[in-house]
């Protein structure tokens, strides 16, 4: 099949990141060909939510959007290697249903998204309030895994709905997409925010660079957008991602304000307080509401989906904080000097 | 009476709590006669007045708890 594809194929793409373990180091090792694949043992032992394991799933999930150089496209669909992602799904899926807090209602999942904290702790208060420019910086080159492809691991759930969620879903995700217009996709907003703040805007440049929380809050993504069984759950994070978003831009945009970040920085957030604002009711109303009209069996899925959502975001949240409180990096390997380099 | 046959009255989503939510693009008047544009799909104009980026909802009509 390889033969199939042009040889600068296999080239093309971000660099593989640098192992975190045995279990990321076999995987790695593995799709530049030059070892085996983890065994079952390796898979079992790694703790869940560690660098090790959510870097190995991460790179299994990276061949479905960009691939990595040095990778053949068509290890995409090689079974063997779909063997040990499943099996490091099924680790990481299992633990989030153990720790994910029960909603009895979809309703319920929702209310407590959809009030605002008067003293509100969060990483945007936080950024807000007190913020450092280095701070920002490490926050955009976390959030960069997801941000430069953002709306891509939910846009897999669109065969899988019909009607008035597929419809409703498919709006959503074109303004996403910036409308038609290549300047407005979101993922190029994110990429001028990070030119602003004298970041590298390569796709997977800070894939090193994210801590084992971030890789998380991304594995999750694509671990629903993935799957067609877990399609409730998709639109449940999806909910829950735009829910939270405007009120959360909010603040991010006064940080980037008031650190002095750049226009294109501040832009990012501002377009999301008010695109978010739409999309919220829209993803809720018809997005949910379309989806239980039709599947009512649903519902547990989706409140699961908003439940695990706000675990994980929750933990990287306290990653961020504890660092940024002791005046330490918050990241995997630090950004090098490069901020000598804004002018 | 319709301006033309093909018009189809724009849908208007009312809310008791939330914004008003308008078929897109839109054009609002404010009091000092100025314009606004949005070209999203869907537009969600505020009703509870304390939005920041009014006539746009930014989400200020939340409970605070």
């Amino acid at each position: 099949m390889t033969a199939g594809y042009p040889a600068r194929m296999a080239h093309e793409g971000p660099r593989l990141p640098a192992a975190r373990g045995p279990l990321s180091a076999a995987v790695r090792e593995n799709l530049l060909g030059t070892g085996p694949l983890p065994p079952a043992e390796a898979v079992a032992e790694a703790p869940v939510y560690g660098d090790d394991l959510q870097l190995a799933l991460y790179l299994c999930y990276e061949l479905h959007y960009r691939g990595f150089a040095g990778v053949a496209p068509d290890r995409e669909w090689d079974p063997e290697l779909l063997r040990v992602r499943a099996a490091l799904e099924h680790r990481f899926l299992t633990a989030l249903r153990a720790d994910t807090p029960v909603h009895d209602t979809v309703d319920d999942a929702l209310a407590e998204l959809l009030v605002e904290p008067v003293e509100g702790t969060g990483v945007s208060h936080f950024l807000c309030d007190e913020g450092e420019l280095w701070q920002l910086r490490e926050y955009a080159a976390q959030r960069s895994l997801y941000h430069l492809k953002e709306a891509d691991p939910h846009a897999w759930v669109l065969p899988r709905l019909w009607g008035r969620a597929k419809a409703a879903m498919a709006a959503v995700e074109f303004d996403e997409y910036g409308g038609g217009r290549p300047d407005r996709v979101h993922a190029r907003l994110f990429a001028d925010l990070m030119t602003d703040l004298g970041l590298d805007t390569a796709y997977g440049r800070y894939l090193d660079a994210a801590c084992a929380e971030t890789l998380a809050t991304v594995n999750l993504m694509s671990l629903l957008g993935l799957h067609r069984s877990l399609r409730g759950a998709l639109v449940g994070h999806f909910a829950t991602v735009e829910i939270t978003s405007s009120p959360g831009s909010r603040r991010l945009a006064e940080a980037m304000r008031r650190t002095d970040a750049g226009p294109a920085a501040a832009y990012f957030y501002d377009e999301h307080v008010e695109a978010d604002a739409v999309h919220e009711q829209v993803v809720r109303h018809d997005v949910i509401g379309g989806l239980l009209d039709e599947e009512p069996h649903l519902a547990p899925d989706v409140a699961f989906g908003i439940g695990v959502t706000g675990l994980l975001e929750d933990r990287l949240a306290d990653r961020l904080l504890t660092a940024w409180r002791a005046g330490r990096s918050s990241l995997h390997t630090p950004l090098n000097t490069e901020i000598a380099h804004i002018s | 009476m319709p301006n033309s046959p093909a018009d189809k009255p724009r849908r208007i989503t009312v809310q008791r709590k939330g914004p008003l939510l308008v078929e897109g693009p839109v054009e609002v008047e404010l009091e000092d006669g100025s314009t606004v544009v949005s070209d999203r799909f869907r537009v969600a104009l505020c009703t509870c007045r304390r939005s920041r980026r009014y006539p746009w909802c930014d989400t200020s009509h939340r409970d605070r708890v």
